[in-house]
């Protein structure tokens, strides 16, 4: 069980040094000097020049990256070329609503998939299953920002129980705070729900042909029992993986939700910044998500050896 | 009054009909065997007890059990009989338990689903049950999981979990059949105790006259889904008036008619020399720091063949006989020692030297129906090893050859066109077979070949195997648990124990005489039919 988290734990770091590679040289091949975006086209070269040492862009290429890395491990993501302030400044002021607003829309998500799929499989081929799984069908073909006008449309201006979009802040209270973002997370996990209820569905499926829930039944376990007892934990391990793919989507992957609800999030945060060439903003929220999704991808890990007992067992 | 009778149970599945008005009863107490090939509706007609019949069947007749019609019940009574007063266990053990519960919580749930018990209770019964099979607390503590047993303690506890109420009847449908013989013989034992213990009935459902025969009090034969002879088990057997019973007691005692191949005069003397082979798996990892135990999966064998020679390798499941097979198949590397084919050392030989030597060696799996790829023609699946021949035949010829092999084992021709899925489980056994031939090697292994086939089509299988052996002049290394295939097919046999070869001679006289324990072990195990109707006989006087 250590040696498998720790072979993991490994895994994951290499990732991030891999992905933080990747990230640096990609952003130094892009064209286009941050040095003459910030002062502009009418900047004299020698001006330009002072301002790419004052930043440190004419160091050798080897030294910047370890510098960059250093600043990243003390949370030091350096400024940005637009704001001027720092980014981690920006980043925290953006991952207060992404990230609740992730967590929200997974929970939801799970919640409804997760019953969803035990409906469907319990009645396999049957009429509920059938309905069930057309209902997905429809969830996962739909565009997002398409139900989100929906739902704005239903919840905002017709029947008024919620703000149409903005966000006013953690600071004026939690509820106000949540009320701006349960329309925007509804809208990111239908489909994600849809999705998941395919998955949950599929994997009970294929674990009610196993010869166990067989010995389950001639125990003289109702067939609800052993769905709950036998199957759903045994068809868990896809359902995780689908769970983890989903939650690094939904922390940045959300940017057209994010423009529908005029929210600020990490999602428009990136795009800002690739659009204003800020590329040290772009590098950090990057490498920032890697690491999420190996963190995320840690998590899903560990659970796997929480509901499989051979898991632990292995090396 | 009977226990359980069934009357005129007839059972459909969509168009195809299972089971034809099915007569049987089980009066209290008694042990019945229900006996049919592969298909015949044995484990219908158990699961139709049970009412667990899959859900398109549909069912008509009588099912009566301790006086409650079965047919006729709510699921809520089903419920309340299964795992209470009916008890049942299945064939494959190794997935018969759910891999993410432990023993205790799954021997201790159906307790507390009957009677209400807390789980503390609940626990301390299911423990005196796993005590009971032979599963003692100190090596199998209820927090043990599945995964951490082997196949016949995954069995004891499918039998724990099904007599954790003491049922009045229990149901076990084929609970042997996956096991090796010796772990059969102690699994047979624990259940006849339990029967007589608790004054349970049994229906003891097996393809395997003799095992069937150890066991039951009456027998009840089945073939396609209808009764052909129900009565006294011995007399049924000895007498055998019915033309079916005869023909499958026969066919489970048969012996190919073998004469001495002709051995290849120009061949070198030796086609096989395995000298002190060993093979290391790495073991499971303890601590973080220290090295891991390797397992000694095969330690030290020597063996040689002889041209065309007949050999089996005969021991338990996990003794070592297919990591051994696979060595000599050039399909695992050894740790140490050296494998000479035909006087090439295979240990050490370069891919164009192996592809000569993998000619002249072929193999046939146990699992016909695994062992194909269901979207190739069956040309190309017997064709397949014509890619090692030095020169690549042409289209023509590979369907000639392909043809040829088709008609040594008994196929046809035109057979070529079809898929895996349109042969039965024996037509497949032949289509291994012919692949095995087709580049007319000098050593077939065969793992198990015959042990997942009924037994009529195990008797035809056999008599191929030997014919073959007496046109081809191949060699055989047979590797089987079943003594009966070896006494039938082959000359010398050696007995495989912990990674050894513990004994070795001629066939008869090894498995008539043994000399060693893991010998003596596997040949008293190992069921008889003509040593249990005499004792069945002697028994009732």
């Amino acid at each position: 069980m250590t040696i498998y988290l720790l072979k993991r734990l490994l895994i994951g770091i290499a990732t991030l040094i891999v992905a933080s590679l990747v990230v640096f040289l990609m952003l130094e091949v892009v064209p286009g000097d941050p040095a003459r975006l910030m002062l502009g086209m009418n900047t004299s070269d020698a001006q330009v020049d002072l301002l790419r040492e004052q930043m440190g862009l004419n160091q050798p290429l080897i030294l910047r990256y370890l510098d960059w890395i250093r600043g990243l491990l003390r949370l030091d993501f350096g400024k940005s070329y637009t704001y001027s302030v720092p980014v981690i400044d920006l980043i925290r002021e953006r991952l207060v609503v992404s990230f609740p607003l992730a967590v929200i829309s997974l929970t939801l998500s799970t919640l409804i998939a997760i019953p969803v799929g035990l409906f469907a499989a319990a009645r396999r081929g049957k009429a509920g299953d059938t309905a069930a799984m057309a209902v997905a069908q429809v969830g996962v073909a739909m565009p997002n920002f398409w139900f989100a006008l929906l739902l704005v449309y239903v919840f905002a201006v017709w029947l008024r129980l919620v703000p149409a979009g903005g966000f006013p802040g953690w600071g004026n209270g939690i509820w106000p705070a949540l009320k701006a973002l349960i329309l925007p997370a509804l809208a990111l996990a239908l489909p994600q729900a849809a999705i998941l209820a395919r998955v949950t569905r599929a994997a009970l499926i294929e674990v009610l042909n196993e010869d166990y829930i067989r010995t389950a039944r001639a125990k003289g376990m109702p067939m609800r029992a052993v769905l709950w007892r036998h199957a759903l934990r045994n068809a868990m391990i896809p359902v995780l993986t689908i769970m983890g793919l989903q939650f690094a989507f939904l922390l940045a992957g959300t940017i057209i939700i994010e423009n529908v609800f005029y929210l600020p999030g990490l999602g428009r945060l990136v795009f800002q910044a690739i659009i204003q060439r800020d590329l040290i903003v772009v590098e950090s929220v990057v490498m920032l998500l890697v690491a999420a999704v190996v963190l995320v991808n840690l998590i899903v890990d560990l659970s796997y050896a929480l509901v499989d007992p051979r898991l632990r067992a292995r090396q | 009054m009977s226990l359980l009778e069934i009357e005129k149970l007839s059972l459909r599945i969509g168009r195809t009909q299972v089971l034809k008005e099915i007569d049987l009863a089980i009066e209290p107490g008694e042990v019945m065997g229900l006996v049919g090939e592969s298909g015949s509706g044995k484990s219908m007609t158990a699961l139709a007890v049970m009412r667990l019949t899959p859900a398109a069947s549909q069912m008509k007749g009588r099912v009566t059990f301790d006086g409650i019609d079965i047919l006729s019940a709510t699921e809520a009574q089903m419920c309340a009989l299964r795992g209470d007063d009916i008890g049942m266990v299945f064939q494959e053990p190794m997935t018969a338990l759910n891999p993410v519960k432990t023993i205790g919580e799954q021997v201790a749930e159906g307790i507390r689903w009957h009677t209400r018990a807390s789980r503390a209770e609940a626990e301390a019964q299911a423990r005196k049950i796993l005590d009971r099979v032979g599963l003692p607390e100190q090596k199998f503590p209820l927090s043990r999981y599945p995964h951490e047993l082997s196949g016949g303690q995954r069995q004891r506890v499918a039998i724990a979990i099904a007599c954790a109420l003491k049922p009045k009847l229990l149901i076990a449908d084929e609970p042997t059949t996956a096991l090796d013989v010796v772990l059969q013989a102690q699994i047979l034992d624990l259940l006849k105790e339990l029967v007589r213990e608790n004054r349970m009935s049994l229906l003891f459902i097996s393809h395997d006259l003799a095992v069937v025969t150890e066991m039951a009090d009456r027998i009840t034969i089945l073939r396609q889904g209808m009764v052909t002879e129900c009565g006294d088990t011995a007399r049924t057997l000895s007498e055998a008036t019915h033309p079916y019973t005869r023909q499958l007691a026969l066919a489970s005692m048969h012996v190919p008619a073998r004469v001495r191949p002709h051995i290849d005069e120009t061949a070198p003397d030796t086609l096989l020399d395995v000298a002190n082979l060993t093979r290391d798996y790495p073991g499971r990892r303890r601590s973080l720091f220290s090295k891991p135990e390797p397992v000694r999966a095969v330690d030290n064998v020597s063996l040689k063949m002889k041209p065309g020679a007949s050999v089996a390798l005969v021991g338990r499941s996990g003794c070592g006989k297919s990591t051994l097979a696979r060595m000599i198949l050039a399909l695992d590397t050894p740790t140490d020692g050296t494998i000479k084919f035909r006087g090439m050392d295979i240990t050490r030989a370069d891919e164009t030297a192996m592809r000569r030597a993998r000619r002249n060696m072929q193999v046939v799996f146990q699992d016909p129906y695994g062992s194909f790829d269901p979207r190739h023609t069956v040309e190309r699946l017997v064709g397949e090893p014509l890619h090692l021949l030095e020169r690549k035949p042409d289209r023509k010829e590979r369907r000639d050859m392909v043809g040829r092999a088709l008609h040594e084992v008994g196929l046809s021709r035109s057979d070529m066109e079809k898929y895996p899925h349109e042969f039965s489980g024996g037509q497949r056994q032949r289509l291994s077979i012919a692949r095995a031939i087709i580049t007319r090697p000098k050593l077939v292994v065969a793992d198990e070949p015959v042990s997942a086939l009924d037994v009529s089509i195990r008797a035809q299988i056999l008599d191929l195997f030997a014919e073959i052996n007496q046109k081809l002049g191949v060699a055989y290394l047979f590797i089987t648990h079943d003594l009966t295939v070896a006494r039938a097919i082959t000359d010398d046999v050696l007995i495989m124990h912990e990674g050894r070869i513990v004994e070795r001679g001629k066939t008869s006289e090894v498995l008539d005489h043994p000399q060693t324990e893991a010998a003596q072990a596997l040949v008293s195990a190992a069921p008889d039919l003509h040593r249990a109707i005499a004792r069945r006989l002697q028994e009732q006087g």
